[in-house]
């Protein structure tokens, strides 16, 4: 079924010509020497690049890092026993698990709802684009996409921006008082001015840690706390910091300006009893308050840092971020192999489930999936090689700082063979990801020997 | 990829039973035609919204080589869409100074085109030879072949350096041909004996008895019905070669590494070379998409066919 070439013009049906009785070397056929011909530079090739390198491999693996001395399995045993090649290991299991099911399911997924649209060529021409380029392009392209700065990076920026949406970002994340002793935390987070006020009476409640360009633009000279009617609590929050020097700590001067819009609440017995915002020049006013005593509080809101993105590349989520862009590699592959069996599929046998009563989702669990189980199965068993071997993708994205938690094992096979000149251990490496894609091999030639029966 | 587009009416979503187009519709019918189209649009949304989780990054990274680094530095891609004129094409006009990337652009080149030629002529002759001739060991030399389509090339890589080192090529650029070429030939020999063997033989028959040589034979006969299997061959090896990184890491030494390797060795200090990083991979991706959207249906053929290599 993934043999989807076109016949060649006028291809008869169903005349393969290995494997029958016929003499062919008969009085018209070409001597037998001559297949040797036509066969010995890709004999040459093959047994020069791939046989020699299997058994020179195996051998070599049984020799010490320089090849002076024969150390039997020690390279072996040393593959799962230190750490480096450990993590490897370990992540290439998370690819093989992980990967191959991702990129099949999707490919499914698209090849179904593709099969209803109008544009159904576009759309299979742009997820399949990647599939044209270099890995080392694509891993650039996601290096730019997981930046970790959201000013910069695609990922983040997405994130960041839904994230602020639902709890945004406090104006005055720096903000603090001066010293430790000044404003102590309150109890639900934020700031509290530590003696308790009640009607009549005002508060001055003074911050630090504001750059000038950073105050708001409608920062006005800070009001000098008046005390209000018999009934209010007023009080000024202001950016306690004279530019160039100067001034009185604690106190509002000349040159000092308001905090606007920072969140000043009443707060009597844990209750938050009033909320006020400062205007331009860092005044409040709580009208109509009780006899109190209240304790005056800056809320936490004002000082929430902003969302700082997800840390992609960091150390615990780079595996699964390499993944996400090897998803958006191989998509294309696995969604237009599927979608070709998908058209391969007889009408009859769904418009018959259809017809029986069978709903759309019966149709596709029992009728479609069954019917493409074996390209699934192709599909699942080509990236699982491909998964095995993956190695410019992880090298291109994974920054150098994090190069060993996101490692593999054909990387680390690179980095010991080419890197640190350790051939033993390196052969070793190599030979083990053999052993590795034999299953696969086996699946191979057994589906071509059915094929060709 | 072919267009379905010629079956995309809905099928029913609920029960679906036979209309009888009767006057007055049921209003069952009314009401899943309704869930139908609705169903529709979420379908088309989501297919739009898909297409741009494809698009967008390719996009960032055409953008960002459009911009200066300290542009890059300060503010995401996107925000150029806005301010168009903080793009320029000055990457591209440093870049085309850089005799470093010049020269990988040009070693690309010449470790490209004489690996696909070598691969596609060398296995049209053994392909040929599969398909169509007769010699002992024959069926079993081929179940070998479809054996080595898995076999990573990493199992090469310290017996083809040692190999190398001794014969004095090491580095240079008919080492990373002849490795590619190696590598290529079971994928390659596969795909065309497959096609070579669909060829009906009544043909080769007619011209074996009218006398030809096996050779014109297969000059006059295979070559041009096998066409558009060598046509998808040449395509997709061209692009795996172009596109090679770790062959070119092992055997290419600085004077003749390709544009991959030069590429990567930048990205060592990432936000710092991003002006030749972004434009270099962009115009590294100019070939293959340009060789993709002109021939992607051999493309996507060749690739299909090497499922399970």
């Amino acid at each position: 079924m993934a043999d989807t070439r076109q016949p060649p013009p006028g291809a008869a049906q169903g005349a393969p010509p290995g494997g029958e009785d016929e003499d062919r070397a008969g009085a018209l056929g070409p001597p037998r020497w001559l297949s040797l011909v036509f066969l010995l530079p890709a004999l040459l090739f093959l047994g020069a690049y791939m046989v020699y390198p299997i058994l020179f491999s195996v051998y070599r693996s049984l020799w010490d890092a320089a090849g002076t001395e024969f150390v039997w399995f020690d390279n072996y045993v040393k593959m799962f026993s230190s750490p480096g090649t450990f993590i490897a290991l370990r992540n290439n299991a998370v690819w093989l698990v992980v990967a191959p099911i991702v990129v099949t399911v999707a490919g499914l997924i698209f090849a179904v709802l593709t099969e209803r649209i109008k544009w159904a060529t576009a759309f299979k021409l742009i997820v399949f684009m990647p599939m044209a380029v270099s890995f080392l392009a694509s891993g650039v392209i996601f290096r730019l996409v997981y930046e970790q700065d959201p000013e910069r990076g695609l990922a983040n920026a997405v994130i960041t921006t839904v994230q602020d949406t639902v709890s945004p970002a406090g104006a005055y994340p720096d903000a603090r008082p001066r010293e430790e002793g000044d404003l102590p935390a309150a109890p639900g987070g934020g700031y509290e001015v530590p003696e308790q006020v009640s009607a009549g009476e005002t508060v001055a409640i003074g911050l630090v840690g504001v750059a000038p360009e950073d105050l708001p633009g409608d920062a006005a000279p800070a009001a000098v706390p008046q005390p209000g009617g018999p009934d209010e609590i007023t009080g000024t929050v202001w950016l306690d910091f004279t530019p160039g020097g100067g001034g009185e700590e604690g106190a509002v001067d000349p040159e000092e300006r308001g905090l606007p819009g920072m969140e000043v609440q009443l707060v009597s017995d844990g209750q938050v009893e009033a909320t006020a915002g400062a205007e331009p020049d860092g005044s409040f006013v709580f009208e109509d308050v009780g006899s109190g005593p209240y304790t005056v509080q800056l809320s936490e809101r004002n000082f929430t840092p902003p969302y700082a993105g997800v840390s992609w590349l960091g150390p615990t989520l780079v595996t699964p971020a390499i993944i996400g862009a090897y998803l958006w590699v191989w998509a294309g592959f696995a969604m237009v192999l599927i979608a070709a069996g998908l058209a391969a599929i007889p009408r009859d046998a769904l418009e018959a489930a259809r017809v029986d009563g069978a709903t759309e989702w019966q149709v596709f669990r029992r009728v479609t999936v069954p019917l493409l189980s074996p390209v699934l199965m192709v599909v699942f068993v080509t990236l699982m090689i491909y998964v095995l071997k993956i190695f410019d993708l992880v090298f291109v994205i994974a920054p150098g700082s994090v190069q060993a938690d996101a490692n593999v094992l054909a990387l680390e096979m690179w980095r010991v063979a080419f890197g640190i000149n350790d051939q033993g251990l390196g052969s070793a490496l190599a030979v083990f990801l053999l052993l590795l894609v034999i299953p696969a091999m086996i699946f191979q030639i057994r589906r071509f020997r059915r094929e060709e029966s | 990829m072919s267009d379905d587009a010629a079956t995309t009416e809905a099928p029913p979503a609920a029960g679906g039973g036979p209309e009888t187009g009767s006057d007055g519709a049921p209003r069952r019918t009314v009401a899943s035609r309704l869930v139908g189209a609705l169903g529709s649009g979420l379908v088309q949304l989501l297919l739009v919204l898909i297409a741009l989780f494809w698009l967008v990054p390719t996009l960032g990274l055409f953008v960002s080589s459009l911009r200066s680094p300290a542009d890059n530095a300060s503010s995401g891609w996107w925000t150029a869409l806005l301010q168009p004129a903080q793009l320029t094409m000055d990457n591209y006009a440093k870049l085309l100074e850089n005799a470093v990337f010049t020269g990988s652009f040009l070693n690309t080149i010449l470790i490209t085109v004489p690996s696909t030629l070598l691969i596609v002529v060398i296995a049209a002759l053994a392909a040929y030879a599969f398909a169509w001739l007769e010699f002992p060991g024959r069926d079993w030399l081929f179940l070998g072949v479809v054996g080595l389509l898995v076999v990573p090339l990493q199992v090469a890589l310290v017996p083809i350096a040692q190999l190398y080192g001794g014969l004095g090529i090491y580095g240079s650029i008919a080492g990373v041909v002849l490795f590619h070429v190696g590598f290529g030939l079971p994928f390659a020999i596969f795909l065309l004996r497959n096609f070579f063997a669909a060829i009906p033989r009544d043909l080769l028959e007619a011209a074996r008895m009218d006398g030809g040589k096996e050779f014109t034979i297969f000059r006059r006969v295979i070559l041009p019905l096998g066409g558009p299997a060598i046509a998808s061959l040449t395509i997709f090896q061209f692009l795996w070669v172009w596109n090679d990184l770790l062959v070119a890491l092992v055997f290419a030494d600085a004077a003749n590494q390709p544009m991959t390797k030069a590429l990567q060795a930048e990205m060592r200090q990432f936000g710092a070379n991003i002006d030749i990083i972004s434009s270099g991979a962009f115009i590294s991706m100019l070939v293959p998409l340009v060789v993709f959207f002109a021939f992607q249906r051999y493309f996507v053929q060749g690739v299909m066919a090497g499922a399970v290599k």
